[in-house]
C-alpha cells in the first residue's frame, strides 16, 4: 500500500511536470495551428541555461534567467522562422520545427558533452515522511509548482484580454483580426509562455531523484507529446489530464516491472505511448480534442 | 470623421480577378450600399478595405484611403485601430466563448472606460445580449448572432462600419429589424458601407449606391435613381413591368 501511494503521488508530481510541457504543445498549437517539434529543444535550453549559470548567479537568479531566456528564444522562433515561412500548409510548418529542433538540440547536446549537470537547487536529496510514505521534496515542490503556474494560466486564458485575444484568434483568426486582435502578438506571446513553462518544466525534470541535467533530458521531454496528443492537441484541460496520465502510467509501471516481468525492462518508458495508441483508437481526437469536422 | 474612399481598386486570387478598377466613396456619415449577384466581388471589396486579403491569398492594386490616411496595405487590426471595422459575412460569431465574451473580443484595443461606453450602448440597442451575456453565443439563434456580431464591432468603436449580408439567412422580421438597428447606428453618427444581396431593403436605408458587376461598378447613383432605374428594377428587384417581353424570350432563348 505504501508503494502504491508512493508511486501514485511521484506519478501524480512528475505528469504534473509533463502536463507544463503538453500545455505549452497545447497554446502554440491554438494559437498558430502549429504542431511544435522544437518543444523539447526549448526546455533543453532553459534547463541548459539554468544549469550553467547557477554557479554564477545563485539558483533562483539562475531559473529566472533560464525562464525568461526560453521564452525569448520561443519568440524568436515564431518571429523569425514561423512568421516569416509563407507555407501554404501548417503542417510544412510543423516539419520546419523539426529543423529548428535539430539545430538547437544538436548544438546544447555538443556544449553538453558526456556531462551531468546538477541544478543547483536547494531540495537537494531531502525526502519527507507522512506515515510510512517517503516522498522526495523536489516532488512535492514539483506538484505544487505545476498546480500553481497551471492554475494562474487558466485563469488568465479564462480572464484576461489577453485570455479572451487567445482563445478568439485559435476559434477563427480572420474574423480575430477583423475585430482587432493581434495575431503576431497573440501568436508571439503564446510561444513565448510556452516556452517560459517548459524551461521550468526542465528544472524538475533533471533534480533528485534524476541525477541532473544531460544530452538526453530532451528525450524525457518527449513524454509530454503523447500526454498532449492523448488529451486532445487544442485543449488545454486536455493536456493536464494527458500529463498525469502518463505520468502516473510511467510511474505505476516502472514502479512494479518486476511484478511484470513477462513485458520485459523499461516498460515503463513504452507504456505512455501504449496508453496514447489506445486511446487514440478509441477516441481519435483525444480525450477533450475538438473532432475535426471535414468538408469534402 | 472622414470619407472612406476606394479608388483603382484592382483586387487578385492568384491570376483570377476579382476586382478591376473599382472606385467608391463613402462620405461622413452616410449610408451607402454595395449591390452585385454572387461573385460580383462585393465580399472582395471589403476585404480590400479591412485587410483581410491576405487570409485568402489575394493581392491589391489601387487605393483605400480614409481622409487623408492610406488604409492600403495595413494589418486588419491597424485598420480597425483607425476606425474602420468589418462584421463578417455569416456572422461568424466566436461559438465556443460566452456572449459577453464575443463583446470583449471586440473591444480588446480600447480603453477599460471606453469600453464600458461601448457595452452599454450594445446592450440598449440589442437588450437580448445581456439577457444571455452567460450563454455560449454558439447557442444564440441566428438573428441573435447576427445581433451580437454588429454589437461586437461596435465594441470597437467604429467611424465606419462594414456590414457584409446582415439579412443573409435571416427570417423577414429579424432581416427588418437588423434594418432598423442599422438606421440607429448611423443616426448616432458611425458611417456604414452596407454590402447587400437584399436590393430593396438595401436602397430603402442608404443614400447612394453601386450596382459591382463581374469586378466593376456596372451602376451607381443616388438610391432614389437606382430604385427607379430599370435596369436595377428588372435584374434585383424583380419588378418586370417595363420589360416583361423582353425578360421573356431571353429566358426562351437561353433554353432553345
Amino acid at each position: 500500500m505504501t508503494t502504491f501511494v508512493e508511486l501514485l503521488v511521484n506519478g501524480i508530481s512528475i505528469g504534473a511536470v509533463y502536463a507544463l510541457i503538453a500545455l505549452g504543445f497545447v497554446i502554440i498549437f491554438k494559437a498558430t495551428e502549429v504542431v511544435n517539434f522544437a518543444h523539447a529543444s526549448l526546455l533543453l535550453a532553459g534547463g541548459y541555461l539554468v544549469a550553467r549559470l547557477w554557479p554564477l548567479v545563485g539558483f533562483w537568479a539562475a531559473l529566472l534567467i533560464g525562464v525568461a531566456a526560453a521564452a525569448l528564444v520561443a519568440a524568436a522562433i515564431e518571429f523569425l522562422v514561423i512568421r516569416r515561412a509563407n507555407v501554404a500548409s501548417h503542417s510544412v510548418l510543423a516539419i520546419v520545427t523539426i529543423g529548428v529542433d535539430i539545430v538547437i538540440t544538436t548544438e546544447l547536446t555538443r556544449q553538453i558533452g558526456t556531462d551531468v549537470l546538477a541544478m543547483g537547487d536547494p531540495w537537494g536529496s531531502e525526502v519527507v515522511r507522512f506515515g510510512g510514505v517517503t516522498l522526495a521534496e523536489t516532488r512535492i515542490v514539483a506538484l505544487v509548482t505545476a498546480a500553481a503556474l497551471i492554475t494562474v494560466f487558466l485563469l488568465a486564458f479564462k480572464y484576461t484580454g489577453w485570455g479572451v485575444a487567445m482563445r478568439a484568434a485559435a476559434e477563427d483568426a480572420e474574423t480575430a483580426a477583423l475585430m482587432g486582435v493581434r495575431l503576431g502578438r497573440v501568436s508571439m506571446s503564446a510561444w513565448a509562455v510556452a516556452g517560459g513553462l517548459a524551461a521550468v518544466a526542465a528544472l524538475f525534470l533533471c533534480v533528485f531523484p534524476t541525477p541532473g541535467l544531460d544530452r538526453s533530458t530532451s528525450l524525457v521531454a518527449l513524454k509530454a507529446f503523447p500526454a498532449a496528443i492523448l488529451g486532445g492537441l487544442d485543449s488545454t484541460t486536455g493536456a493536464l489530464v494527458g500529463g498525469l496520465v502518463i505520468g502516473v502510467t510511467e510511474s505505476m509501471m516502472s514502479g512494479y516491472q518486476n511484478d511484470m516481468a513477462f513485458l520485459g525492462r523499461g516498460i515503463g518508458d513504452v507504456a505512455p505511448f501504449l496508453v496514447m495508441l489506445v486511446i487514440l483508437l478509441i477516441r481519435p481526437a483525444g480525450l477533450f480534442g475538438t473532432k475535426e469536422l471535414a468538408r469534402v | 470623421m472622414a470619407d472612406l474612399a476606394v479608388s483603382d481598386l484592382v483586387v487578385g486570387y492568384g491570376p483570377v480577378r476579382a476586382l478591376r478598377g473599382v472606385s467608391m466613396r463613402v462620405p461622413s456619415g452616410s449610408i451607402v450600399a454595395v449591390l452585385g449577384a454572387n461573385g460580383a466581388g462585393k465580399s472582395t471589396l471589403l476585404r480590400a478595405i479591412s485587410g483581410t486579403l491576405r487570409f485568402h491569398r489575394g493581392a491589391c492594386q489601387g487605393a483605400v484611403t480614409l481622409g487623408d490616411q492610406r488604409l492600403t496595405g495595413l494589418d486588419a487590426a491597424s485598420v480597425v485601430a483607425r476606425g474602420v471595422v468589418q462584421v463578417p459575412e455569416g456572422r461568424r460569431v466566436f461559438a465556443r466563448m460566452t456572449v459577453e465574451e464575443n463583446l470583449r473580443a471586440g473591444g480588446l484595443g480600447r480603453s477599460r472606460r471606453e469600453n464600458a461606453k461601448a457595452h452599454d450602448q450594445v446592450v440598449e440597442l440589442f437588450p437580448v445580449l445581456r439577457d444571455r451575456a452567460r450563454q455560449r453565443a454558439g447557442l444564440l439563434s441566428g438573428g441573435e448572432q447576427q445581433m451580437l456580431a454588429i454589437g461586437r464591432a461596435l465594441m470597437a468603436g467604429p467611424t465606419t462600419l462594414l456590414l457584409d449580408e446582415p439579412t443573409l439567412g435571416l427570417a423577414p422580421l429579424m432581416a427588418a429589424r437588423i434594418a432598423e438597428t442599422i438606421k440607429e447606428i448611423n443616426s448616432l453618427g458611425t458611417s456604414v458601407l452596407l454590402v447587400e444581396q437584399n436590393v430593396a431593403m438595401a436602397l430603402s436605408l442608404a443614400s447612394h449606391a453601386y450596382v459591382l458587376e463581374v469586378g466593376e461598378v456596372a451602376l451607381e447613383g443616388t438610391a432614389a435613381e437606382l430604385r427607379d432605374s430599370d435596369e436595377v428594377r428588372r435584374r434585383y428587384l424583380g419588378v418586370a413591368d417595363a420589360v416583361e417581353g423582353t425578360l421573356e424570350t431571353r429566358t426562351l432563348s437561353r433554353w432553345s
